[in-house]
Formats: structure tokens, C-alpha cells, sequence
């Protein structure tokens, strides 16, 4: 079997799986796992970047996907005029006085010797933390004491959501060159752990500082560059059409919306993944897989492996930033609560590995394959607890273990899938060529 | 006066609190640091190792205190913890066998092996929660404090009470236990020194017959100890929950690589350092400076560096300060 038939295969199979759940289980869930596996395939595709062609180890995903999330709030949702005037000049004052304390010790290392650089660097350090909090605590306290059952922050700027995808991937990027500025020389473990840390702070900054988009009070009901559903029930026009196809108005009107953003994010799929395969032909893909099968000699031959490293850091994290813009877009609410590593950043890398590092048809294989399979696991392993436990008396004790432990089924099949991927087919389904 | 009170109240909310989550961590911190330094990898199982022998444990503590054994005042899960080892023991040699052993024979590079770990971790996650659910578990028993703040108070005449639990008390004192039993171990046995050989330099460790098998064996065998012993610690003093285990993972990577990824003695330090920053960092402190300034000059806000949610933030801050300034920890660790 030629490799393009293989592959063809392979992705024509994700295809019948997904027609399989929308014709036993509904084309609403069929779309919805569409979605989400077409989200996912962009993300597990910003991984491949990094590790498939320059293996960077980057377990920080998550805090790339919450940035995208928190664009969409930034750019779409309305400004609220009475907490700019209680307190958002000192906030962005604050802000800049924080940034300029940065950026002074970084001139007090590079320019002072000794011991005065580090004493010079601490008194920095510690007055500009305190003068930074006094400027910026008083502002944030008056614009989260505005009106905080709905709002409680700064808002946005008002602007078409579809805009924040394009901007949550420049926040991804921004914050991948602050990291990769400080993290991308240390060895890889010691990257792996710093970019999870650093995920770890994007997380804790989005749930707590309120100003900026509510913290764990959530922003609910953002806009959506696709027809409610409300309003697509209520348009003679449409209502009219899905009769004519036979179909009740709210089921057309709720697959109608779901389509939209399939085709939506299709677009950008093709887009990104039309992009990567240029990437990798082109001569800079070349350099980029010959400095991560060997960064000596790459190193002798003139490229400079970190500054490839910083580039390519950043532009898979971008799209990672994307992805989650779109993601929160297709929840219209932007939830911080529910960022988990287990979800947003060992998942994805299952993706990958399973998908085929180094193939950027492997990592979208592997996002939508592997999301199928998240999702569809619970009733699976449910089906077959209720058959392997039939034999047992309603109400006995193993049975309702059996029952329960249904649920925790998805980790171990998660993992177990990895391992077994690894160790039998380590190139993973679509190799890299 | 009121210079005791501030050492009593400072004593009470921050050296206590920070020393027990500094001795939880540290021996957490050690068997990561363990596996770095014999196996070559960051194994990000760690937290679920921990988290499967907390949970064996448990289940051996409830059928004792079924049976009516109780360990008097100290807490039953001490009784049980031999069990919970051996237990770990197990899985983790099984894994050994089953997973890693195969990359290891290949030669395969750490950072795969780092891989293998995660699906390792997602197969144990999913292991723990079929054991004992996603519930959380209170498994302390026996006398709650050794001294609670009241007696405390009656005791000094103080104004401010010191309360030491039972839970902080053991840890303490069996962390030390745990420590001292290793630092023996590696130095003063043969086995511990040929593994320390084998940590220094694989080569000439095969070449003068050190069995590489027997050594990584021991090494599954010490980390499993070490992990449960941590898991049951940390369980006593908060409580368990599957998923604050994996979270866990994140300060014990922290303090194993701000020690010096592969030095044991790094990531005790490590440890005491991670614990100690995150408590001091998001302690509020106006009640020890309310004491120790005159009152003209208390201050009005609650003098909190970082609000207590940052905790992890804390810990990572650090970590990459460390690692921007001494790349290889404070204690000169392993070089791959």
C-alpha cells in the first residue's frame, strides 16, 4: 500500500467515525466533536512545529491556548466606561511601572560588575515591586469594586470577535518571546519544566487578576461571528428552508450554527496546515530538522541555533494562541476554572505523538482522531461496564463500582494508547517523511 | 512582650506551616531527584506514584481501623504505610519491566523516556481514580495537636497561641528518619555506593562490575519508598484528592531543580526552599509587624507580598530565577 493511500486511509477513517456517532448518537455530537477535533488538530499542529521540526520540548500549551481565550474577551467584549475612569490609567500606569522595574535590572545586570550589579539589581527589584504595588493595587481595587456581578473589569474594545484570533495568536507569541528570551537556553528537561511553570502563571494570573477579565467569575454570552440559533428560528426565510428539507427548525438551526464555525475553522486549518507544509519544504524547514538532529554540527556550520529556536518557539506558540481563541470563541464564554494541563497539554502532545511527530498531516490525524476518542471513551467504557457487570444483581456494590469507575476510564485509555504508540509504532501513525 | 508575640505569631503561621510542606516536599523532591540522577529522566509519574501508594495506604488504614487496630495517639496510616510501600513497590518494578526497560536497552534519548513518563502518569491517574474515586479523603486519626493555641496561650501568658498538629509533628520527625536512612544508605552500604558510582559515571561503573539491573531495581525500590512515605505525609496533614497530587508535581520539580537536578542533598534544600518562599511570599504579615512596629507606625493593609493564590506562581517564579542565574541549581546537580 502506497503511503498516500495509507494516509488517505487513515484520515477516511476519522471520517466514518465521525459519520458513525451522527447517525447513532446524533449530528449534533458528530459536529460538536467536528469542532472541537478541528481545534485541537490546530493545536496539536503549533506542538509539531516545535517538537516534530525542532524538537522543542513544550509542555506549556495551556498557557498559550488560555492567552488566545483571554484575546477574545479583550478585543470583542464591551468597554465599561465607569471602571476605565475609576482606575484604569493607574492600572496601566502600574503596569508601566512594573515593565520599566524589569527592564532596569536587566540594564543594572548587563552594565555593573560585581557586587554592586547584584546589590544595585536588588534595590531595583524590591522598590519597584513596592512602588509598582502602590501605583496599581489602589486601581485595581476601584475598578473590581465597579459593579462586579457583571462586570468588575476593564472590558474590551469592542471589536468582531474573529478579530481576537488573529490577536490571542499574538499574545501567545509576545508571551513565547518573553519565555523563550529566558528559557530557551537551558537544556531540555529544564525548558519542559519551565514552560509548564510558566503555563502555571498565565493560569493563576488569568484566574485571580479580575480587572482584566473577571478571574473565576467567568465572562459568559461573547459574541460569535456565526447567527444565534434564537435568531435563526425566527426568520421566516430559514424556517421555511429547513421545512423544505424536512427538518424541525430548532435541530436545523442548532446543526446550521455548528456547520458555520466547521467551515470557519476548517478555513484556518487549511490555512495554517498549507503554511506548515511550505515551512517544512522550504529550505528553513530543512535547517530547522537539521539542527534538531544535530545541534553541534548545525551549530558549526554557521546557523544560530538559538535564535532558530526563539523563532520557531514563537510561532508555534502563536498558534496554539489561536487555536484557543477559537475555542473560546466556540464556547462563547471564557472559563479559566477549567484550563487543566491533563486537558490542554498532555492531551494535545498524545495528539502529536500518536498523529506522527514531524508530520503535520500526522498532528492533524492525531487532534482529531485523538479527540474522538476522549470524547466517545465514557459511553464506550459505560457499554462495557454494563455488559461486563449484566451478570450481577442491580444494587450490588461491584456492580455500581463498576458502573462509576466508567468515568475515570479516560485517562488510563489516554494513556495506555500512548504507550502502546510508543512502543510499537514510536513515528506514530503518519511518519515523518 | 510583644517582640515574643511577634516570634510566637510568626512561629505559628509561617516556620511550622513551611517547615512541614518543606519536609513533604523535599522527600517528594528526592525521588524525582533520585530517578534524574541513576535512570536519566524527569519522571512526571512522580506525583501519581505518590498518589497510588497515599491511596493503597488508605485502604490498608481503613481495614485496621475496621478491625479496631489503631496506632493509640499517632495516626493508623503510619501502621499501614509498610504496606503502601511494598504495594508501590511493586507497581513501579512492573513498570520498570514493562515500559521503561525497553527504551532503556534501546539507548532511546531522556527526553522520549520523559514521554514514556506522561503516558505512565495518565495510566496511574486513571489507575488511582479506579481505586479509590476522585473523593476527598481524611484519613488522619489519633490526637489531632500536640499543643493546641489555647493551651498554648494559658501555658506562656502570651497573647498569641501556638498550635502544633500531630500531622506537622510526624512529618518533621519521620522526614528526618527518611533522610538520614538514605544518606546512609548511599554512602555507607555497597549497593548505595555503586549507585552513586553508577550516577557519577555510567561507564566506569559497568567497566569495575557494578550490575546495572540491580541498581536500578534498588533505585524503582528507594523512589517508591520515598513517594509513598511523601504521599501518606502530605495526606495527613491536608487530605488526599487524586488531582492535588498531580498538582503537587509541579513544586516538586521546583525544588529538585532549584537544589540541582540529581543532588540529593539539592533537593532537600531545594525543598526547604520552595515551602518557605511560597509561605513567606504569601503570608500576610501584618499581625507579626503590627507587634513589632510601634503602634503609630502598624500598618493598615494586610502587608501581603502575593495574594495566597499565587502559591504555584511562587514556586515557579523562583525556579527560573534560580535557573537564569545558576542554571544547574543551587547545589551543582547532574550534567547530561
Amino acid at each position: 500500500m502506497s503511503t498516500t493511500v495509507k494516509d488517505t486511509a487513515l484520515f477516511g477513517l476519522v471520517a466514518v467515525l465521525l459519520i458513525g456517532t451522527g447517525l447513532i448518537q446524533g449530528w449534533n455530537s458528530a459536529l460538536l466533536i467536528l469542532n472541537m477535533g478541528l481545534i485541537s488538530a490546530i493545536m496539536a499542529l503549533g506542538v509539531n512545529l516545535q517538537w516534530g521540526f525542532a524538537g522543542l520540548f513544550n509542555i506549556g500549551v495551556m498557557g498559550f491556548v488560555a492567552l488566545g481565550g483571554l484575546a477574545t474577551v479583550l478585543v470583542s467584549s464591551e468597554p465599561v466606561p465607569e471602571a476605565w475612569q475609576a482606575g484604569g490609567l493607574r492600572i496601566f500606569a502600574g503596569l508601566a511601572l512594573g515593565a520599566a522595574t524589569v527592564v532596569a535590572a536587566v540594564m543594572a545586570q548587563k552594565q555593573l560588575k560585581g557586587r554592586v550589579k547584584t546589590i544595585v539589581t536588588i534595590v531595583i527589584l524590591v522598590g519597584g515591586f513596592f512602588l509598582y504595588r502602590a501605583v496599581f493595587d489602589p486601581g485595581k481595587e476601584a475598578v473590581e469594586a465597579i459593579n462586579p456581578a457583571v462586570s468588575g473589569n476593564l472590558g474590551g474594545l469592542n471589536l468582531p470577535i474573529l478579530l481576537s484570533w488573529p490577536v490571542g495568536g499574538l499574545l501567545a507569541a509576545g508571551a513565547a518571546w518573553i519565555i523563550g528570551k529566558t528559557a530557551l537556553g537551558l537544556r531540555s528537561d529544564y525548558l519542559a519544566i519551565a514552560t509548564l511553570g510558566i503555563a502555571e502563571i498565565i493560569i493563576a494570573v488569568m484566574k485571580n487578576e479580575d480587572w482584566l477579565a473577571r478571574g473565576v467569575k467567568n465572562v459568559i454570552g461573547l459574541d460569535r461571528p456565526v447567527p444565534f440559533e434564537i435568531d435563526l428560528q425566527q426568520d421566516p426565510v430559514f424556517v421555511e428552508r429547513a421545512a423544505s428539507v424536512g427538518l424541525d427548525p430548532v435541530l436545523a438551526s442548532t446543526l446550521y450554527t455548528k456547520m458555520a464555525y466547521a467551515v470557519l475553522f476548517t478555513i484556518v486549518l487549511l490555512i495554517l496546515l498549507w503554511l506548515a507544509q511550505k515551512a517544512l519544504k522550504s529550505p528553513w524547514g530543512r535547517m530547522m530538522r537539521a539542527i534538531r538532529d544535530n545541534e553541534t554540527a548545525a551549530e558549526a556550520m554557521g546557523k544560530d541555533v538559538t535564535a532558530r529556536h526563539l523563532q520557531i518557539f514563537i510561532l508555534g506558540s502563536a498558534i496554539c494562541g489561536i487555536a484557543g481563541a477559537m475555542m473560546t470563541t466556540l464556547d462563547g464564554q471564557l472559563t479559566p476554572g477549567t484550563y487543566q494541563p491533563l486537558r490542554f497539554t498532555f492531551l494535545i502532545w498524545v495528539m502529536v505523538i500518536v498523529g506522527g511527530s514531524g508530520n503535520n498531516f500526522g498532528a492533524v490525524l492525531g487532534g482529531m482522531l485523538i479527540w474522538w476518542l476522549w470524547v466517545q471513551v465514557e459511553p464506550l467504557g459505560l457499554g462495557l461496564m454494563n455488559i461486563l457487570s449484566s451478570g450481577l444483581a442491580d444494587g450490588s456494590a461491584m456492580k455500581d463500582w463498576m458502573i462509576e469507575s466508567a468515568a475515570h476510564m479516560r485517562l488510563l485509555t489516554m494513556g495506555l494508547v500512548l504507550l502502546l504508540v510508543l512502543r510499537f509504532s514510536p513515528r506514530g501513525l503518519i511518519p515523518e517523511r | 512582650m510583644d517582640f515574643l508575640n511577634a516570634i510566637v505569631a510568626f512561629a505559628n503561621f509561617v516556620f511550622v506551616p513551611g517547615l512541614a510542606y518543606g519536609a513533604q516536599l523535599a522527600i517528594g523532591a528526592l525521588g524525582v531527584t533520585l530517578i534524574y540522577g541513576i535512570l536519566r529522566f524527569s519522571n512526571f509519574a512522580h506525583g501519581d506514584t505518590m498518589a497510588f501508594g497515599t491511596a493503597i495506604t488508605i485502604l490498608v488504614t481503613t481495614a485496621l481501623t475496621g478491625m479496631g487496630i489503631t496506632f493509640g495517639p499517632l495516626p493508623t496510616a503510619l501502621l499501614a504505610l509498610p504496606v503502601g510501600i511494598g504495594a508501590t513497590i511493586l507497581l513501579l518494578l512492573g513498570i520498570d519491566r514493562g515500559v521503561y526497560k525497553f527504551y532503556r536497552d534501546q539507548k532511546a534519548s531522556p527526553v522520549i523516556l520523559v514521554i514514556v513518563s506522561m503516558g505512565v502518569m495518565f495510566v496511574m491517574n486513571g489507575v488511582v481514580r479506579f481505586i479509590i474515586g476522585v473523593r476527598d479523603i481524611n484519613f488522619a486519626d489519633g490526637e489531632r495537636f500536640i499543643i493546641t493555641a489555647r493551651e498554648f496561650r494559658d501555658m506562656t501568658g502570651l497573647e498569641e497561641g501556638l498550635a502544633i498538629k500531630t500531622t506537622q509533628a510526624i512529618t518533621v520527625v519521620v522526614a528526618f528518619i527518611v533522610m538520614a536512612l538514605l544518606f546512609w544508605f548511599l554512602n555507607k552500604t555497597r549497593t548505595g555506593k555503586s549507585m552513586r558510582a553508577f550516577s557519577d559515571n555510567e561507564d566506569l561503573a559497568l567497566l569495575s562490575g557494578i550490575n546495572p539491573d540491580w541498581v536500578v531495581k534498588v533505585t524503582w525500590m528507594i523512589v517508591a519508598a520515598l513517594a509513598t512515605t511523601a504521599g501518606v505525609l502530605y495526606g495527613l496533614d491536608k487530605s488526599f484528592k487524586a488531582f492535588t497530587y498531580f498538582q503537587l508535581l509541579l513544586p516538586i520539580f521546583a525544588a529538585a531543580i532549584v537544589g540541582g537536578l540529581g543532588n540529593p542533598l539539592g533537593a532537600i534544600a531545594g525543598g526547604f526552599v520552595i515551602a518557605f518562599s511560597e509561605v513567606t511570599i504569601t503570608y500576610a504579615w501584618k499581625k507579626v509587624l503590627g507587634y513589632l512596629m510601634p503602634e503609630s507606625l502598624a500598618p493598615d493593609g494586610l502587608v501581603q507580598l502575593l495574594s495566597t493564590d499565587y502559591k504555584f506562581a511562587v514556586s515557579f517564579a523562583i525556579l527560573i530565577i534560580v535557573l537564569l542565574f545558576k542554571p544547574t541549581g543551587l547545589f551543582k546537580g547532574q550534567s547530561v
